[in-house]
């Protein structure tokens, strides 16, 4: 790699990036400010910025790589992201939660449950479980950007991990969320422009659409002798229905991360930050087109590394051998031995835009969780909002790192660790949070109760099946073997490889469905004032 | 169809399409719809001004 050309490229891109967040910190003036941006921003930025945060290496390099493992039925996920991470997201929860969120005068996504059933404490733990939870997200997303930099610098992972935290630690503590999402933009329209390049270079080597994807499905032969007795039937098709592939495909990638969106911290403050529902109709338009570039290519491009690994002299093995078995480094490996240098360091900003913009919002989400509703609204502790929002965001970026070090150690060769790091987060959330959040914006019945209800079910059935049963990370945790002696209490059940999600949604759905019958109603004139203006 | 191995991923290529163009028509049919703001919104508005002009003032 041209290290010359790679550092004139990302230190331009840096000081762009660097004088936009410096704009936005000189116009950053108020909490509002801060916390959701002025709720008055342009529908571009405001759905290139959802979709940057949205996208980050996690989904490029973390599901790009599965994608080279499960092959192209992954973009299931893709059609998930664009119609129920777009369309119902924007349509039927994006509308409502911006009126009801200025109604409640709610800056935050706790802050808003909580504002909405009348309990800080609801608002308090749903903060201090973002704090805890999210920074295995962010640290994926951090591995992410930090194996492809190790890769094309041919530098060791852990200093590569050590320099792309600290560039982004700088930039997130400069600026609130406005700064976030200007530069969001920004890097958005770059990630646009990346995986369009990448498209059209991947087909063009591969000897076009049809012909690329004949040879990978000519390669099924091989998928099935390797992997065919977990259900892999090749990378163009299905894996066999029920299968532990087909269970790990459908239910932790597809449906873990394509329904966990809905209840994501991050992305759902951003409803909160538009002046009107024009914005947010506009924003369907430009995020859907946007998600199909991002996820469809990094999936279509991912499976596809199969063929050019397997034609070139260099490896003939499957994606998976030639990056010997970190599925995380398939598509860093791709860039840096198939596209020319000029387009590795476009790509290199490309994927350090991805991570950037949806570092800082994760980050800010953390920050304001602890700051604003634990620190503040729970606990009641006075100073200076802002000054403890940075503080927590100091020390979500400093455990975030401390995972991102220890995770690639912590689980076996062959594990897809982004992908499931990001999934394991998507699906905690949708069990803890979606239940009580759609029937908050959709019924005038749920009471506080019932929230509460749903939020532990739905939070401690996820994680009782993460630690005891869902044996890819109970085996590596280790707490079943020690209790009971086994790595899953469902032993090698087909049990064993469904998701959490799977069961943590449903019995939260149930259980706050049911509890809604109990527990003291919500105030009629606090019920009117929420779904005051909602049509 | 594609060159692909099976219906269930040849179906869902076409549901990617149809998704996206969904999103594209739903946006482009309402995309001068919904700028109303509602009246909390104008009287925020309103107390921002003011907070603006206090924050420039004593600037």
């Amino acid at each position: 790699m041209n290290v010359m050309l790679l550092s004139v490229i990302v230190i331009f891109y840096l000081a762009v990036i660097g004088y936009l967040a410096f704009l936005a910190y000189r116009q950053t003036k108020s909490t509002a400010d801060y916390m959701v941006a002025g709720r008055n921003v342009h529908p571009y930025i405001m759905a290139i910025s959802y979709g940057a945060t949205f996208i980050s290496t996690s989904a490029i390099v973390g599901f790009g790589g599965a994608a080279s493992v499960f092959g192209m039925g992954i973009l299931w996920l893709t059609f998930l992201n664009i119609f129920v991470g777009i369309f119902v997201a924007f349509v039927f929860l994006g509308k409502r939660t911006r009126v009801m969120g200025l109604n409640l005068n709610a800056h935050t996504f706790p802050e808003f449950l909580g504002n909405r059933f009348q309990s800080t404490f609801l608002q308090g733990v749903s903060g201090l479980m973002i704090f805890i939870a999210m920074p295995l997200y962010a640290a994926v997303v951090l591995m992410g950007g930090a194996q492809f930099i190790a890769e094309v610098l041919k530098i060791d992972y852990n200093a590569a991990l050590f320099f792309f935290t600290i560039i982004i630690a700088v930039y997130v503590i400069m600026g609130g969320l406005k700064g976030v999402m200007y530069t969001d933009a920004f890097q958005g329209s770059l990630m646009f422009i990346g995986m369009a390049l990448l498209l059209v270079f991947t087909y063009v080597k591969l000897g076009g659409v049809v012909g690329a994807h004949e040879k990978l499905t000519a390669m099924a032969p091989i998928a099935q002798k390797m992997f065919g007795a977990k259900g892999h039937t090749g990378w163009t098709s299905f894996p066999k229905f029920g299968s532990e592939y087909w269970l790990t495909l459908v239910t932790t990638i597809v449906l873990g991360v394509g329904i966990g969106v809905l209840a994501q911290p991050q992305l759902v403050v951003r409803f909160m930050t538009v002046r009107s529902n024009r914005e947010l109709n506009r924003a369907v338009l430009v995020g859907g087109v946007f998600i199909l570039m991002m996820t469809g290519v990094a999936f279509v491009v991912g499976a596809l590394t199969n063929v050019y690994f397997y034609e070139n002299p260099a490896f003939q093995k499957i994606s998976l051998l030639a990056a010997d078995k970190n599925v995380d480094n398939v598509i860093p490996l791709y860039i840096s031995t198939a596209m020319p240098q000029w387009f590795t360091a476009i790509f290199m900003v490309t994927l350090l835009s991805a991570a950037m913009s949806t570092l800082s919002s994760q980050f800010h989400a953390m920050g304001t969780a602890i700051g604003r509703d634990v620190y503040e609204k729970w606990i009641g502790g006075k100073g200076s909002p802002v000054l403890i929002t940075k503080t927590g965001i100091l020390v979500a970026i400093l455990l975030s790192y401390f995972l991102a070090w220890g995770l690639p150690v912590f689980f076996e060769g062959g594990t897809a660790i982004i992908a499931r790091g990001t999934a394991i987060f998507f699906g905690l959330c949708a069990a803890a949070f979606l239940p009580m959040f759609v029937g908050a914006l959709y019924s005038k019945k749920i009471t506080k109760l019932a929230a509460m209800a749903g939020f532990w079910s739905g939070f401690g059935a996820s994680f009782f099946w993460l630690f005891f049963m869902h044996l890819k990370e109970s085996k590596s945790l280790l707490i079943c073997k020690t209790l009971f002696g086994v790595d899953s209490l469902a032993f090698n059940s087909f049990w064993a490889f469904v998701d959490p999600l799977i069961i943590g949604l449903p019995i939260a759905i149930i259980v706050t469905l049911a509890v809604s019958r109990f527990g003291k109603k919500l105030p009629d004139d606090h019920i009117q004032l929420c779904f005051k203006e909602i049509k | 169809m594609l060159g692909l191995g099976d219906f269930g991923v040849s179906a869902v290529f076409v549901l990617m399409i149809l998704s996206t163009l969904l999103c594209v028509v739903y946006g482009a049919i309402n995309w001068n719809k919904g700028g109303e703001a509602t009246s909390l919104e104008i009287e925020e508005e309103k107390k921002w001004d003011a907070e603006e002009r206090e924050i420039e003032e004593s600037l």
